[in-house]
């Protein structure tokens, strides 16, 4: 069961440790996760761009009760992040508890492990956001 | 023998990173019914960095790269090499080189190692890189020591084994480089004072074993060696940095070599962060170049258990100035802190039996 997934965690491995989005040569709407076709004008020339690291708070929710593989971390915030070039993503926040959290908090990307496939499985390590300092 | 690269060499990046989490003394020896105050005066060790639940050598590895690459502001896919030093890998068979080199967007057209050698395996990488550039076989190297070290629960290792990492990036000398590395001394022998057996989690050590003919004999021989082949006296160098797995040990070796208390505070940072083993002389030496001025001489040693040190000789050049203030200090990483108690160190350590991982 578990192996299934990591060739989909490989494949994603740009997104995932270098915030690598798309950019519509056409019409210059970026995508995160990347995109082979603009969804706005239905180009196909799209190139590889990455995301500025760092952005703000736009709102969260805290994660209280956790999926299993996540359990270790709760409680935990997922915030959408408004970054420098205002494209907004999802990801989790790191190295701040809950309570301390506001909207319009200054953070940056780092690398985290997101979570481990069972004790033999893969590591999925990838992006979340902590507060500037 | 003294290892002098044929073509100069230097660092045009460099740069650290320590976890914000701090585990202090008393909060392990309340558990283990241990005098705090004995271990605070015996170690010199006040509080111990901790990696956080989502943390490990890979992700220290890549923020210790990321910063050093801020500083040398190089095109990544010209680095040839990558070096991870380390004595808690996550994975036991997968290379976390090749993460790293993944994440900094190095890969593919490069060679990704990992180095083991107790602590001292962050210096390894240097000399790896110091060789391959100097030759000419790469542009760049990238040169970490990272760990998450691991005590025992209870035992004395546990009130120093920290985390942290740094990460050098090496490149044929040049205007853009904030240091040369001059020349470099290994001395090696096999002398069983601190091992950990393959698949056993936790590392042994022979106790009173450590001091003498390990630690203080390796040290003290390839400082010797090295500044006896460059003619160098202790008073030639502005700073000194020395393994430090306590905060007693490398204040006697400084005082038996010569080196006065000023030259090693600069980079001595164990009583506040602990033993970071890869990554307790690579940070260091990073603490230092924070605030370093061109023309300082530095005298680098490390240690590993099993037996051995590293030596160099570093001497600092203008391009230091404007490379600085380019990412976070060290400095700025360990006034970052946030105490926190055993029982939450014990769990995002993963040590509880049918905890979620
Ligand atoms: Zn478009």
């Amino acid at each position: 069961m578990s192996d299934l997934r990591v060739p989909k965690l490989w494949r994603e491995i740009p997104q995932h440790y270098r915030l690598e989005a798309s950019k519509c040569l056409s019409c210059g709407r970026i995508y995160f996760p990347p995109k082979t076709i603009c969804n706005n004008c239905k180009s196909k020339n799209l190139e590889k761009t990455a995301l500025p690291r760092k952005g703000v708070i736009e709102t969260f929710t805290i994660i209280r009760n956790a999926p299993s593989k996540y359990e270790l971390y709760a409680p935990y915030a997922i915030a959408i992040v408004k970054l420098e070039n205002d494209v907004k993503i999802l990801a989790q926040i790191t190295d701040c508890e809950p309570a301390k959290l506001q909207i319009g908090m200054p953070v940056e990307a780092v690398i985290r492990r997101l979570y481990d496939d069972g004790e033999n499985g893969v590591i999925h390590y990838g992006f979340k956001f902590r507060p500037v300092f | 023998m003294i290892m002098k690269p044929n073509h100069k060499v230097g660092i045009i990046g460099w740069g650290g990173y320590i976890p914000k989490y701090r585990l202090p003394v008393e909060n392990i020896s309340r558990i283990w019914g241990k005098d705090a105050e004995r271990y605070k005066e015996g170690l010199m060790i006040n509080e111990k960095a901790v990696a956080g639940p989502d943390e490990d050598t890979t992700t220290i590895a890549i923020e210790a790269a990321q910063n050093a690459l801020k500083r040398a502001q190089i095109n990544p896919k010209d680095i040839g090499a990558v070096f991870v030093g380390s004595e808690s890998k996550p994975y036991a068979v997968k290379p976390t080189g090749t993460i790293v080199a993944e994440a900094l967007g190095a890969t593919p057209n490069l060679l990704a190692a990992d180095l083991e050698f107790a602590c001292k395996a962050g210096t390894e990488g240097l000399q790896c890189c110091m060789g391959l550039v100097s030759s000419g076989m790469i542009k760049y190297g990238l040169a970490i020591g990272a760990d998450v070290a691991q005590g025992a629960p209870g035992d004395d290792l546990e009130f120093a084994a920290a985390s942290g990492g740094a990460a050098f990036l090496i490149s044929r000398d040049n205007e853009d480089c904030v240091a040369t590395i001059e020349a470099s001394y290994s001395y090696v022998t096999d002398t069983p004072d601190f091992w950990r057996r393959a698949e056993k989690p936790f590392p042994q050590h022979g106790e009173a074993f450590t001091g003498k003919p390990a630690y203080f004999h390796h040290i003290e021989s390839a400082a010797r060696n090295l500044m006896a082949e460059l003619d160098k006296k202790p008073s030639d160098f502005k700073y000194a940095v020395f393994h430090q797995p306590n905060g007693k040990f490398p204040i006697r070796v400084a005082k038996t070599l010569g080196f006065t208390t000023a030259q090693i505070a600069p980079g001595l940072l164990v009583s506040n962060i602990g033993n970071t083993y890869s990554a307790a002389v690579p940070l260091g030496l990073s603490a230092v170049l924070d605030i370093a001025a061109p023309g300082d001489e530095i005298l680098v040693v490390s240690y590993g258990s099993g037996a051995g040190s590293d030596a160099f000789y570093i001497t600092v050049k203008d391009a230091i100035e404007e490379k600085r203030d380019r990412c976070l200090k060290i400095k700025e990483y360990i006034l970052r802190r946030q105490q926190v108690g055993y029982k939450c160190y014990i769990k995002w350590r993963r040590h509880i039996i049918g905890q979620p991982r």
